[in-house]
């Protein structure tokens, strides 16, 4: 009797999970139908899009949309291709995302371990930075930028992205390390390790997973930046964003659909690939610390 | 001057004082336990010797040199904490070792130190280990190894034993009490465990409320406690405290309690301390142990003043090496400890032995020991 019973009770989990398998295969296929329609015409000729259908795979593959979408293509006035653009995006993101989690460490580090008068204010304040919408600063800032001679280049688009991400760091980091025993840094000081040493030997070490959110919200938001690059960053040093922009408003012509479609997914393919790369990560990190207890 | 010297320090948080006055002198190689209950300021006293706490008002010296302001590296002090705090990213020997690096020790010395350390304490096997993969005891043990590494003047202890569960407890006890024997090294311990405190201590300060009520040696606080709360809170069971009246009877002090049917019961005071004359004829509270209750054959045969007693049964609750008694004296319940294999049945009356050697009287008004 035991035994049949066992059998139906694999059968029917089975059953159920077989249904919870088909029903998120369904939600994936529905997310990633925007994501294949656009690589299936971007791997085809114009005359297939502009012929009518653009659901069918292509009857001719081309990577040449690709090509000139990377290196030829009319960018508002230059046919320069979104490469340089997509330099420029590397060039900007990537010093902002690194400033802003190293700095937001080291303030979640100072307000939770070295606690001074008022460091609840400067908390408070610094949270308050992150509900600040971004078109109220767009006139000082402009300003700052204009005093500091980086109006309109890439060093510029990285002080605004890198001021205006400590504030989610500093969150980020203070939460995570608030929950961090002290007790391991009165060990650590009794030890004789000063300031920084602490910080890199015994905090760090165990940051991994919110450094992984911290990297991965950064730079979601810093690449995917339209506002600040269009106001900030003018002709050749506009951010990719920008300039994907610019590649699909270039009004002479005919509107290269398939070109268009190659630019969108290049623009999309780091933050993709920040997520699938650290997203592993951050769920490892988490799943150690779980352990660990 | 001592090894150690906590001279009239006092905490305070903002306009809050936590610890007032203290005053407390160790000797080299002395165990001293700060015991008491808890939010009682032991913790801040012990983290303000470490220097982790600043020191608002006094003095605390090291070897005659004052510590106040002093770093806590630079004090020549190490801790072990309740939770252990091995840091959870390095290996056992890393953990032991880290403190000797951060002080600029070559490498050949630190590797010769951690050897001798996790010889002696037995943890050669595990120094490849993260701290995640040890049991507590084990934890336990390299919290200490990386304390001994340094060969500190004080060793400074925050309730290191209570994470563990009971046995261990006492068998990590009884290591602690062997390594301070060996090692003849200053220890300051914390605890809120009043047995852990008489076992391993060779003074022990009793704190209750940012004050040190009493301070002296395990055998004064048990047998002389200095008022009401020492002599309650040292010693399990509790002592019993009885009102009573002290008069004097064939011209000698009595105590007057009152037995389980509200009768007067006389019990003579010998050797009596000339204090006591100044409370004749007045209410006091008596403080009896409940091992000085006993059946007449488990009395203390050295004892000089043991006196009869009935009184009826309450409740007897046998403990293996023991019997415990309760039994209503003076309207209170008093407890009373006999050999396990005595004859007392509940409900019945029984004649027991009080060694008022033992006994002492306190202030109900102030609740300090008439002595
Ligand atoms: N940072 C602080 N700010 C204000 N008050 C504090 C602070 N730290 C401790 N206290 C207070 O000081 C008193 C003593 O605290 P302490 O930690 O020394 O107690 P303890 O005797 O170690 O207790 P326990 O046995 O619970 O550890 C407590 O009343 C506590 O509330
Ligand atoms: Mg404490």
């Amino acid at each position: 009797m035991a035994v049949a019973s066992t059998d139906t009770a694999i059968r029917s989990s089975n059953w159920s999970r077989m249904l919870i398998y088909l029903v998120l295969l369904l939600f994936a296929l529905f997310y990633l139908l925007p994501f294949g329609i656009m690589l299936v015409n971007s791997l085809k000729p114009l005359e297939e899009i502009t012929g009518g259908n653009m659901v069918a795979l292509p009857r001719t593959w081309t990577i040449e949309p690709w090509l000139s979408a990377w290196s030829t293509a009319q960018i508002g006035v230059e046919p320069t291709g979104l490469r340089p653009y997509f330099i420029n995006s590397i060039m900007m993101a990537v010093p902002a995302v690194l400033l802003s989690t190293i700095v937001g460490a080291l303030n979640g580090y100072v307000l939770t371990k070295w606690q001074f008068r008022g460091s609840t204010i400067v908390f408070g304040l610094l949270l308050f930075s992150c509900f600040i919408p971004f078109q109220i600063v767009l006139i000082p800032m402009a300003r700052i930028l204009g005093l500091l001679q980086i109006a309109g280049t890439t060093p510029g688009l990285v002080l605004v992205h890198f001021v205006y991400g400590i504030g989610f760091t500093t969150l980020y980091f203070r939460n995570y390390y608030a929950a961090f025993p002290t007790e391991l840094v009165r060990a650590a000081q009794i030890d004789g390790a000063g300031f920084f040493q602490i910080f890199r030997r015994i905090l760090l070490p165990s940051s991994g997973p919110i450094i992984a959110v911290s990297f991965i919200w950064q730079f979601t938001n810093i690449w995917n930046d339209f506002l600040f690059g269009a106001s900030f960053a003018s002709g050749g040093s506009a951010p990719m964003t920008v300039a994907l922009n610019n590649l699909v408003n270039s009004s002479t012509g005919v509107r290269e659909y398939n070109v268009h479609f190659a630019g969108a997914i290049m623009a999309a393919g780091p933050t993709l690939l920040v997520y699938i790369v650290a997203g592993r990560y951050f769920v490892r990190g988490l799943m150690a610390g779980s352990v660990k207890g | 001057m001592g090894f150690l010297d906590i001279r009239n320090v006092t905490k305070s948080y903002g306009s809050v004082e936590v610890l007032h006055q203290v005053d407390i002198e160790v000797q080299e190689g002395e165990f001293l336990v700060l015991v008491g209950p808890s939010g009682c300021g032991k913790s801040t006293l012990l983290n303000m010797i470490a220097g982790l706490e600043g020191i608002t008002g006094g003095e605390i010296a090291i070897r005659d040199k004052v510590v106040n302001g002093v770093h806590p590296s630079k004090r020549n002090i190490a801790m072990v904490f309740q939770s252990y705090a091995l840091y959870p990213n390095m290996t056992v020997a890393q953990n032991i070792t880290f403190g000797l690096e951060m002080h600029g020790i070559p490498k050949p010395d630190r590797e010769k130190a951690m050897a001798s350390v996790a010889g002696l304490l037995q943890i050669g096997d595990l120094l490849g280990r993260k701290p995640g993969q040890l049991s507590g005891g084990q934890r336990q043990r390299v919290a200490m190894g990386r304390a001994l590494v340094r060969d500190p003047d004080v060793f400074l202890f925050d309730e290191p034993l209570s994470n563990l569960d009971a046995k261990l407890r006492v068998d990590m006890r009884t290591e602690i009490k062997k390594l301070h024997q060996k090692l003849g090294t200053t220890i300051v311990y914390v605890t809120h465990d009043q047995i852990e405190a008489m076992t391993l201590s060779t003074r022990i300060a009793v704190m209750y409320d940012g004050y040190v009520q009493q301070l002296g040696t395990p055998k004064d606080i048990y047998d002389s406690p200095a008022n009401l709360f020492v002599a309650t809170f040292m010693g399990s069971p509790a002592m019993n405290v009885l009102p009573s009246k002290l008069v004097e009877r064939d011209g000698a002090l009595h105590v007057l309690v009152s037995d389980s049917d509200g009768r007067e019961l006389a019990l003579r005071v010998e050797n009596a301390p000339a204090s006591y004359a100044a409370y004749k004829d007045r209410e006091v509270l008596l403080g009896i142990r409940p091992e000085a209750i006993t059946d007449p054959d488990g009395a203390d045969r050295n004892a000089r003043n043991v006196r009869p007693m009935t009184n009826t049964v309450g409740v007897t609750e046998p403990a293996g090496a023991d019997t415990f008694v309760t039994m209503a004296l003076s309207g209170k319940d008093c407890i009373a400890r006999m050999r396990a294999d005595a004859e007392v049945h509940p409900g019945q009356p029984f004649d027991f032995a009080v060694n008022m050697d033992k006994a002492v009287l306190f202030d109900p008004k102030t609740e300090d020991r008439i002595a």
